[in-house]
This record gives structure tokens, sequence and C-alpha cells, in this order.
């Protein structure tokens, strides 16, 4: 077994109050406080949850933009210039880029940051890389509360790239404003495109590497698929038809499409008064995932050294109770959870 | 539950051409648990920008060829100006001559590994993991 690794040491350590002081210089701008800050969200440091709370009332200014797609196809380097052609416009911009921890080491090689160094010395771009720590969906625990804080720290759009996914990872539409899939030629047919999941959340698609052969077969594909289920769709969908956008990230083509169908759905979503439905949706699961990590935490916590939990153990592994009675049992012993 | 993780930043001086060490040591640091921020070829200044935002506790140099000890002294000026350098551990490693070794740790790194005994992976990691320990206030 690995042994825990030596950490929680100078940089996140409370004070004797409890309070990091960290919100308040991250108020100011201070990135080095932002960037400890996303480290004790990650390590769940105690007193963490006082600095978010401090913070939330300045968050919700900036706009998220969800990124996903298969391993490949151009993620990183799309984003790269994404952001580029943000600056130009003015914006600032956070971006955190997941990847895979190995569920054998615990360990992580994060990729995806070395495609996108040439804003490394920009002040007004944050990256921040991220690994999953166990947690599906193709993003991390921690990834709400890094939002709020690159939102604090005063970023006008968010980046958040997913792991390379597969065919069900659509978390990161359930924290975004707007949902990007980036697709590749030559990753499947139509019938992997009408699997669930992918087509429902894309607010927007992008064909990556469109200077290779089958790109305009891709997106061809996709505009049918759009269009078939406009026209199966009842009233109360939303009225929005993703765009599917050619793109060659490496080549620096297609970007300012991109940007512009982002601003258009953007202005779609705020006429429709749909950009508020989304964010009330998000302030729910988000509000639901944090009872539901305290309730785990606390009973995590609490049964972790019980004796009277192993002795039920014992039992359901003998046959003499079963698994939901035992269930009924623990649960009736807990106290009131108080949240720190 | 909630468990600290070491983070890396591992870089190439820019120019060089070669990814073996880098790689190799990468893999190692991620099979010992660690979060490795991979950079590639880079510059000092930054390196360092990039371990400030990705608070990384760690920043490793692979470097082959020419000269570890300017690129060492760039490194921890720059680490300096932006206030980070009590906080970071320095380490490198790859093909330099013997003579630059103490150099090396006189300067700051708390670890260089040339080729040869002493740099082998447990070397590497434990030096991390000691060097971590020891700047933990008790």
């Amino acid at each position: 077994m690995r042994k825990k690794a030596n950490k929680g040491f100078n940089e996140c350590l409370p004070g004797k109050d409890m309070s990091m002081g960290l919100a308040k210089k991250i108020l100011e701008g201070d990135i080095q406080a932002a960037a400890r800050l996303l480290n004790c969200i990650e390590d769940e440091v105690q007193g963490t949850n006082e600095e978010l709370k401090e913070l939330y009332p300045y968050t919700g200014k900036a706009y998220v933009v969800g990124l996903t797609g298969s391993a490949g196809v151009g993620k990183s380097t799309l984003i790269n210039v994404f952001i580029k052609d943000l600056r130009k416009k003015g914006l600032t911009v956070g971006v955190i880029v997941i990847d895979p921890t190995s569920p054998f080491t615990g360990g992580a090689i994060l990729g995806d940051r070395l495609r996108m160094q040439g804003h490394s010395l920009d002040q007004e771009v944050f990256i921040r890389s991220v690994a999953t720590r166990g947690w599906k969906g193709g993003l991390s625990k921690a990834t709400i509360g890094m939002i709020h804080v690159m939102d604090a720290l005063g970023k006008d759009i968010i980046l958040v790239e997913t792991v390379g996914t597969g065919q069900g990872e659509i978390e990161v539409s359930k924290i975004s404003d707007a949902c990007v899939i980036i697709l590749s030629p030559g990753a499947g047919d139509e019938v992997q495109m009408m699997k669930a999941g992918i087509l429902e959340v894309a607010d927007i698609f992008v064909v990556n590497k469109a200077d290779k052969e089958g790109a305009a077969e891709v997106k061809l594909k996709l505009e049918g698929m759009i269009y078939s289920r406009s026209l199966a769709a009842s009233s109360t969908l939303s009225e929005w038809k993703p765009k599917v956008i050619l793109t060659n990230a490496l080549g620096d083509k297609g970007i300012e499409e991109l940007t512009e169908s982002v601003f258009e759905h953007r202005n779609f979503l705020t006429a429709t008064g749909e950009l508020e439905k989304r964010r009330q949706e998000r302030a729910r699961t988000e509000l639901m995932d944090t009872i539901k990590n305290s309730v785990e935490k606390h009973i995590y916590q609490a049964t972790s050294k019980d004796a009277y939990l192993e002795e039920l153990v014992n039992k359901v592994a003998s046959r003499e109770v079963d698994p939901y009675t035992a269930a009924s049992k623990i649960l009736r012993t807990f106290t009131p959870i108080v949240m720190n | 539950m909630a468990e600290g993780k070491i983070r890396v930043v591992m870089a190439i001086p820019a120019l060089e051409n070669h990814t073996k060490g880098y790689l190799t040591v990468s893999g190692m640091l991620r099979d010992a648990g660690m979060e490795v921020i991979l950079l590639g070829n880079e510059l000092p200044e930054r390196v360092v920008e990039t371990a400030l935002q990705e608070s990384a506790d760690v920043i490793g140099i692979s470097t082959y060829c020419g000269s570890p000890v300017v690129f060492g002294e760039d490194l921890l000026e720059a680490a300096e100006k932006k206030n980070i350098r009590e906080k970071t551990i320095f380490i490198i490693g790859g093909i330099f001559p013997p003579e630059d070794v103490p150099n090396l740790i006189k300067m700051g790194f708390a670890g260089v590994f040339p080729p040869g005994p002493g740099s082998r992976r447990e070397d590497i990691i434990s030096c991390i993991r000691n060097a971590i320990a020891s700047k933990k206030p008790n």
C-alpha cells in the first residue's frame, strides 16, 4: 500500500481562527492565493469552506464553457487557440483542464497544459491542471469549487476541459453555461453519434482536424442529426439548434467562428431566459452534491473505526442479518450533521 | 478521505531535444502517487509562473546538454522574484559534469540526479518525500 503523502503543510495550514485569509487576497486579484485555495479544495483541507463562503457572494459573473470529447481529438490544442481569440477580444480567461488519476497508484500525468504554454506569462490567463482523483463523469469533485475561485478572481470566461471522454460523460454540461463537444474525422459513424447523451447536451459541435479527410462528412452527418431531432422535438424543448463548426486548431483555422457561436448562444440563452434557468439548475445540482458529500463524509468518519459496524459486517457476512436491516440500524445511530 | 497529493511540475530547458529521462521520471512519480504536470521545453520564468498557478510542491528539471548551473540560477532567481522559492522543492537530473553537482546542491536544489548510482527511482521519490516532510512545520 502506498503511504499517505506528507502534505497539508505550510501552504494549507489554517490560522488560529481557522481562516486562511485567502479569500480577501483572491478578491484583490492575488493569483498565488487563488492557486493555494485550489489546492485546499482538492485536498479537502479544513477551513476551505470558510474561504469559499466568503467568495461566493462575488461569484456568478463569469461565463462557463465546458469542452468535452474523446481522447486525442485536440481539445487542449483547440483551447489554446480559443484562449488566444478570447484574449484578442479583451476577455480574461480561467481554464480548468482535467486528466485522469490512475486507479492503481493514485498518481496522474497532467498533460493538457503543455499545449497552452504560450499563455504562461499572460497574467490574465489562469490555467489549472486537475486530476480526477477517482471522480466519475469526466470531471473532478473539486471542479465547481474551482470555478467559483476563478470567478471570484475576476475571470470573464472559464473554460473547463474534461478528461478524454467516451460515451456517457456529460457531467460537464451540468456545471457549464455552454457545452462544446469536439469531434474529429475518422472516429465512427452516425450510430456513435446517436448514442444517448452526446447529442442532447451539445450547444456547439466542433469538428477539429478539419484538414483531414472526412471532416465535411462528419459535419454533414451531425447537421442531419440535429435537423431530424429538431423535427421530432416538442415545442417545450429549447429552440437553439447546435452549430457545427469546422476547425483546424493546429493551423489556427475556424476559431473565430467558434468564439462567435459561443457569444451567439449566450445571447440566445439570455434573451430566452434559458441562462437563468440553467444557472438555477446548476445551483440545485451544487447544493444537492454538497449535501451528499457532507453526508458521505460524515458517515465515513463516524463509521471508520466503529465496533458496532464491524459487528454488523460480520453478521451480514455470516447471513445472520441482511444488509438492509443492518444499514438502517447504523443510520439510526447517527447524530445530526454539523458541517464546518 | 482528504488526502494531500504531491504536485510536481516537470520541464526540459528550451531547445534541448530529448524526452526519455523526463518521461521516465514523470512515470515513476505518477506511480508513486504524485500528480505530474508536464510542460515539455520551457524557459525558467515560464516554469515558475506555471508552478505558481499550479501551486506545485516540486519543480523537476531534466537536462542533457549545456548548462544546468546557469539554468538553475535563472530558475531559482525567477522563483525568488515570484515569492515561491521558499515553498518549492527543486530537483534536477540528466547528464552534466560531476563538478556541477555540488554547485547545484549549494544553489538550493534539494535533489541532484546525474547518471549512475544515487539516481535510482527510490532515491528520487524519497528525496521528494523527505524534502516535503522537512518543510512541514511542527
